[in-house]
């Protein structure tokens, strides 16, 4: 499988990604290409290496081999202020939220705007306004300091932070992860309103199946320092491997997907 | 607002104006607009609300160009308006949360100044009914562990002796000499005009063993070991670690609180000890390159010049000094909130409150002791 160069319909674009930790290779030729306004799921088990493969699409981190190409350019292409611009157009929700504990809430949300420098205060306020109302929170939270709220909070309110500077890309670590199922479920309601509102592309990583069944569309299984398969939830299924069967196919996995083939 | 594969290629938005219509067309969006805004916003100043508002040759729309415009109409619709069914709904999302604007912090006024002391007032009585507790709960950890022996944190007061007392020992050390130096070269200039040369033993005896070795000890010592301590339960705290020994029943006071103090208390005296004696030497070299004053002459002349008395106040500071700088990092580091903010400001009010306290007691065995160790 040789995808071609990726064109501009495709935003985030793998190719050969190798990652090693000391002696501990974690991906090898790895592939993968997420299309405009695609929500994928990327899976895999524990220490698969599926949280560094989106440090690596951030920046955060670079891979020991290969190329990361966001939105049709190298990532490190270009001078600062391109590399800069570039960044502007992703927005990343991490584990924790990472919200600024010394800033309050519409502050937080404020910051990347603030740092972007063009906007007047009267429309960063109105702004921040639309991000809470956005995220299904009340104008009065934004005074708030983020070790104030709950853990449902904290999720929504890094993800107005996030969508501060209209991304066009959304990266989602766990989004779900330390949520009750009905706060987990009504996340899941909102980012795939906010995907449809905003045409928006997705990537998240997560280990529920319930987030994934209800929104990815397309999964992305990490396993074997590869991309095993890339396809949607019932392509995905039909993929004999231990690991698909033991994530998907386990008691757990056969009543979330019964559900979600019951809610559609 | 498609997703698909529209073309890179961005048109700016741009904006046409006649005395009665606004036409507008292209992306209106963060990035599109952002190298044009200030043109933009010129315009959309110029422009009336009452004119007729043409969006419909606009290809995007984002929440960014739909606040511009918001604001551009002074927060109404204006009265013609056309566009895309799905600008509408952005443009419609902007008003309704601009409905409701964010609560503004209220201005500063006499009585929140009032508020503010009052604040500052109970939060400093907190301050000491934590800090007696502390003492408390200290004190009876103390006669649970003497009546309990095999409950005594030998690994964790070792560790901490470790951890204070010798990794210290370099720094004091190198300090102490070098203070030892400049304090002797400046005073045996002075003793050189009077001639009063071997005073300069009776200078640098007392003054560093009774008053500069064991200030300068806990001032270093409170920057060094005492923000360390402050931070190490403050971030215990945030990660749930105290939370979690106390769910096994382990006391926090006794396994983290104590070790530190009872360290601190015993290796103070010594580091006191240890840097006297290098900020005597450094005293010495000096005396020596100025003075031309022998090793054997000033060791000789030493216990002459400065009672045994001051030595024994000089370790006892040295304690007090300890218990002291322990007690407050502990008092301090239970304070943290799980957030920064709090942690960096609890760190820094435990350094500048040991240091303070010190100083303050130092002033106070000044005045306890001001007839022992004097020589006549």
């Amino acid at each position: 499988m040789n995808p071609p160069a990726s064109s501009p319909a495709t935003v985030v674009s793998l190719r050969g990604i190798a990652t090693r930790f000391g002696r501990n290779v974690v991906h090898e030729e790895l592939d993968l290409d997420v299309a405009r306004g695609e929500i994928v799921a990327l899976v895999g088990g524990s220490g698969s290496g599926k949280t560094t493969l989106l440090r690596h699409i951030i920046g955060l981190t670079r891979p020991a081999a290969g190329t990361v190409q966001l939105f049709g350019e190298l990532l490190q292409a270009g001078d600062r202020s391109a590399r800069l611009a570039r960044q502007r157009r992703f927005g990343v929700l991490f584990q924790q939220g990472a919200l600024f504990s010394a800033f309050t809430v519409g502050e937080n949300i404020a910051f990347p705007m603030r740092e972007l420098g063009i906007m007047s205060a009267a429309e960063i306020d109105d702004l921040v306004a639309l991000k809470l109302a956005m995220v299904e929170m009340e104008p009065e939270h934004s005074v708030l300091m983020p070790a104030e709220l709950s853990g449902g909070m904290v999720k929504r309110a890094a993800l107005a932070r996030a969508l501060a500077l209209e991304p066009e890309l959304l990266l989602l670590d766990e989004p779900t992860a330390g949520l009750d199922p009905e706060r987990s479920a009504s996340f899941v309601r909102l980012i795939r309103a906010l995907h449809g509102d905003l045409g928006l592309t997705v990537v998240l990583i997560t280990h529920d199946l319930d987030t994934l069944a209800a929104m990815a569309s397309k999964v992305a299984v990490l396993a074997d320092r590869r991309i095993l398969s890339y396809a949607p939830l019932e392509e995905t299924l039909r993929v004999d491997h231990p690991f698909i069967e033991r994530f998907f196919r386990g008691a757990q996995g056969q009543r979330a997907l019964a559900r979600a083939t019951g809610a559609n | 607002m498609s997703p698909g594969g529209q073309a890179e290629a961005r048109q700016g938005g741009s904006l046409v104006l006649t005395p009665a219509s606004a036409r507008l067309s292209g992306d209106w969006t963060l990035r599109a607009l952002g190298p044009q805004l200030p043109g933009l916003r010129r315009q959309l100043r110029m422009a009336s609300a009452d004119a007729a508002w043409s969006l419909e040759a606009v290809e995007r729309l984002d929440s960014f160009g739909a606040t511009l415009l918001w604001q551009a109409w002074g927060r109404r619709w204006p009265t013609q308006l056309s566009l895309r069914p799905a600008h509408r709904q952005t443009l419609e999302r902007v008003a309704r949360s601009a409905e409701r604007p964010l609560p503004q912090l209220s201005a500063f006024t006499p009585i929140d100044a009032v508020v503010a002391l009052g604040g500052a007032l109970i939060a400093f009585l907190a301050h000491v009914r934590d800090f007696v507790a502390l003492l408390g709960q200290i004190f009876l950890d103390l006669l649970h562990v003497l009546r309990h022996p095999r409950d005594w944190p030998w690994l964790e007061i070792s560790a901490n002796v470790h951890k204070v007392g010798v990794k210290a020992m370099p720094v004091t050390a190198l300090v102490g000499f070098l203070i030892g130096v400049v304090l002797s070269y400046l005073s045996s200039l002075q003793l050189k005009v009077f001639g009063a040369d071997v005073f300069i033993v009776n200078i640098l005896g007392l003054g560093i063993i009774r008053e500069l070795g064991p200030v300068l000890v806990s001032v270093l010592v409170a920057g060094r070991s005492g923000s360390a301590m402050t931070a190490q339960l403050g971030v215990m705290r945030v990660t749930e670690e105290i939370d979690a020994l106390a769910a096994m029943g382990v006391s926090c006071s006794l396994r983290l609180v104590l070790p530190k103090v009872i360290a601190l208390g015993l290796v103070m005296p010594l580091l006191v000890l240890w840097t006297s004696t290098i900020a005597l030497l450094g005293g010495w070299v000096s005396a020596w390159v100025e003075l031309d004053l022998s090793l054997r002459y000033f060791v000789d002349a030493l216990p002459d010049a400065v009672p045994v008395a001051n030595v024994y106040i000089g370790l006892s500071k040295g304690a007090v000094f300890g218990v002291l700088i322990a007690l407050v990092a502990c008092h301090f580091g239970l304070r943290v909130k799980p957030n920064t903010e709090s942690l960096s400001a609890n760190t820094t009010a435990s350094v500048v409150t040991a240091i303070t306290a010190v100083i303050l007691v130092d002033a106070l065995f000044a005045i306890a002791t001001k007839s022992i160790g004097i020589p006549g």
